[in-house]
């Protein structure tokens, strides 16, 4: 049990949620819009809809009452936030190439603009897979073996900001790795698995070291606690990644099949 | 599936694509019958250094990637028809065997992760354990050799 401050009342809470339910109907309703707009001139895959309606399914229940309530109380329950918020969430936005869609809805010179804007140096570094991994497992880090995590239990404006941080930076990172968004300044192949791999393991490393030496430190719960809020991060964050492996392996199978010649020998092609 | 002919089997990435499902499996078996259902293993052993924990997270990312990737490798080959018949059993086998092997000495014995079993006389477990991964990587090998004098079952 984390000790209580005055703060976080319930009613605070119930705010914070609605404001999280209202940002989350805004976006899913402007997905909709973009969709409704541009169905006549060209259709949108109807599974994309189905993804990006989970992913924001996925956010509103990472913010009902309840659950954030419990996930204040107990570091388990923290836990099924921070992998809803951060790590499935994103999956559902993601793979619901939000990007080509407002590229779709924007007139030429607003696309032209923003094709622009995602081109410049500072977005092109904070949207490069290193980075997004940094932010990502790096601020986990940073959350889990600080006093960080006891203070922003204590801080409710430091409580949202981590919330939107998971979002965010969950986001960004699924984005730079394994977007279907058509993005010309995204790195090789190579170096999106390569990043991946290390993300991966670096999230493992964290699980298994959250275990051994009982972090986040200070909450007051028991180590029984925080190793199953450990193991929890640690074999549903590999579900998640499972899927972005995946997802980076289609995109590998589809560019060797186009480059199959049509007489079936093999053309040696390295992934780039 | 752009090509419908015929073409010669790829037996290296049939190959290579088995054994990385053979390893996947072993480990989606170690972590999910020995770690979870059984709990003979333990997630961490106390005194586990941080650098043995970030060896295993490591070793923990290969396995599923492998697992993956194995899958996209098979698939692709089987979209071409260029699955070598005869070698996918031995591979599977190989990397199974090679895994369960590597698992008992390596991570076992030299990093001490976690044991078999937390009983006396560990040592009779992790006989069983390393002698199973060379049972493996021995039929494997058999198989490998009957597939390479063309006569695998499947090849007939």
């Amino acid at each position: 049990m984390i000790h209580h401050s005055s703060l976080h009342d319930p009613m605070a809470m119930g705010a914070t949620s609605a404001v999280a339910f209202g940002l989350v109907a805004l976006l899913w309703l402007s997905y909709l819009g973009g969709v409704w707009r541009t169905r006549r001139q060209k259709p949108w895959p109807w599974w994309r809809t189905l993804l990006f309606t989970a992913g924001c399914l996925t956010l509103a229940v990472a913010f009902v009452p309840a659950l954030m309530h419990a996930a204040h109380q107990d570091v388990r329950m923290h836990m099924v936030v921070h992998l809803l918020l951060g790590m499935f969430a994103p999956l559902g936005l993601v793979f619901a190439a939000p990007m080509t869609l407002l590229l779709r809805n924007l007139p030429a010179g607003g696309g032209r603009a923003l094709v622009r804007f995602l081109g410049t140096r500072p977005v092109r570094v904070l949207t490069h897979p290193v980075t997004a991994a940094m932010l990502d497992i790096g601020g986990m880090y940073l959350l889990y073996m600080t006093p960080l995590y006891v203070m922003s239990m204590a801080t409710p404006w430091l409580s949202s900001l981590l919330h939107l941080h998971f979002v965010i930076s969950g986001t960004l990172f699924t984005w730079s790795i394994a977007g279907p968004d058509p993005a010309p300044h995204r790195p090789r192949w190579r170096t999106r698995m390569a990043v991946l791999c290390v993300a991966m393991a670096a999230h493992a490393t964290l699980g298994k070291l959250l275990y051994a030496f009982g972090w986040p430190r200070g909450t007051g719960a028991d180590i029984e606690e925080l190793q199953q809020a450990a193991m929890w991060m640690y074999y549903w964050g590999d579900l998640s990644e499972a899927v972005l492996v995946a997802a980076l392996m289609l995109v590998w199978l589809r560019r060797r099949r186009r480059l199959m010649a049509p007489d079936g020998s093999t053309v040696h092609m390295s992934a780039t | 599936m752009a090509v419908q002919s015929p073409v010669a089997p790829d037996i290296r990435r049939t190959m290579i694509a088995a054994i990385l499902l053979g390893i996947g499996f072993m480990a989606a078996i170690d972590e999910i019958i020995f770690h979870q259902l059984l709990a003979w293993h333990h997630f961490v052993d106390t005194g586990s250094t941080a650098l043995a924990l970030a060896s295993d997270g490591i070793l923990h990312t290969m396995e599923l990637v492998f697992l993956v990737v194995g899958a996209f490798l098979m698939i692709e080959l089987h979209g071409r028809r260029a699955q070598a018949p005869g070698y996918r059993g031995p591979g599977f086998l190989l990397g199974m065997g090679g895994f369960q092997t590597f698992d008992g000495i390596v991570d076992h014995k030299i990093l001490g992760l976690h044991q078999v079993r937390y009983v006396e006389h560990v040592w009779l477990y992790d006989i069983a354990w390393i002698g199973a991964g060379l049972i493996m990587l021995a039929i494997g090998w058999k198989l490998l050799q009957r597939a390479r004098q063309g006569q695998a079952t499947s090849q007939q």
